[in-house]
């Protein structure tokens, strides 16, 4: 799975002048995060694509909030995350109780 | 406020906390946190397709205007005033949840961005930060010993020169406006920009005019 065949399957990111725009830094790192571990085979690009379709059909929401939505949902289905342990991070970061840098 | 180390100014953006995450920018942590110590990702795989893929867009934005405000006084003062509005004046978006603003170098005085708590930066005009611009030692010794984080960047400005340190907050971002190089006369908006780095724009480098180009 290459990282261009991963972007070009998807017609719905966010474009200008053609080339992708991230309106936060986090964004970015959603799309980067995905297509790496595509790349490495920790899962198929085309179930992350299938969760990214029903999770855009879910919400009237920013494109990016959908992409990680389904990004997490595959990580929690392969079993390579657990829901207890994302959710208590990402409590850290709200907080502050760690530092918020990528 | 502001306040002297040595030879140097250092202003604070105001009672700067790093700001907390939004509930999605938490969770992009958190995924990227675990997944980085279980092994599973390795972060410079992230950087390199986030880099593969926002290609310029981000600095290209930033140098747009610069190179208007080199070419256009008047613009350049709106940019002065006003960085926000006159980075939309030329067509983009700029968030409305932060400020910014942008320092401008002069003979005798330069300017340097960093953000000491965490990694705040213009990323609506620069895209995404440098890994070293978020790296512990660049955070505190742009502080500590600018000239010296300058002169490991290449950059020696003569010893009478004024440096300027700024540290970013959530909501108050910089942005330097480097001198117009010499031999640059006559040059459109276009030619400008593409000698304006991102470097540049954080104050650790200075605009170079290729030599074949400069010697046309």
């Amino acid at each position: 799975m290459s990282v261009e065949r991963a972007v070009a399957d998807l017609e719905g990111l966010p474009r200008k002048n053609g080339e992708l725009v991230f309106n936060a830094p986090w964004e970015g790192h959603a799309f980067g995060m995905a297509v790496a571990l595509s790349e490495r085979g920790a899962f198929a690009w085309d179930d992350f694509r299938e969760r990214l379709g029903d999770e855009i059909g879910r919400a009237d929401r920013e494109y990016y909030a959908s992409w990680l939505a389904a990004f997490e949902r595959v990580l929690l289905e392969r079993g390579l995350l657990s829901q207890a342990e994302v959710t208590a991070r990402a409590d850290e970061y709200r907080t502050l109780r760690r530092d918020p840098v990528f | 406020m502001s306040h002297s180390h040595g030879d140097h100014e250092h202003h604070h953006a105001g009672g700067h906390q790093p700001e907390a995450p939004g509930d999605l920018e938490a969770r992009a942590l958190a995924l990227q946190s675990l997944l980085v110590e279980k092994g599973i990702l390795e972060p410079a795989d992230v950087d390199r397709i986030i880099a593969a893929y926002e290609h310029d867009i981000g600095p290209m934005i930033g140098a747009h205007v610069v190179a208007r405000a080199w070419n256009d006084t008047e613009y350049r003062r709106r940019l002065l005033a006003d960085a926000p509005a006159a980075v939309r004046e030329l067509g983009y978006q700029y968030p409305s949840s932060t400020h910014l603003v942008v320092l401008e170098n002069r003979p005798g005085v330069h300017n340097l961005v960093v953000c000491t708590l965490c990694s705040c930066y213009p990323w609506a005009v620069l895209g995404l930060p440098p890994t070293w611009y978020k790296s512990a030692p660049y955070r505190s010794r742009a502080v500590s010993e600018p000239r010296a984080v300058l002169k490991e960047f290449g950059l020696e400005l003569p010893e009478d020169t004024v440096v300027n340190v700024w540290d970013s907050s959530s909501d108050l971002r910089y942005m330097v406006l480097p001198e117009r190089p010499a031999g640059t006369e006559g040059w459109s908006d276009e030619e400008l920009a593409a000698i304006v780095s991102r470097d540049c724009m954080i104050g650790v480098a200075l605009p170079r005019v290729p030599g074949a180009v400069a010697a046309r």
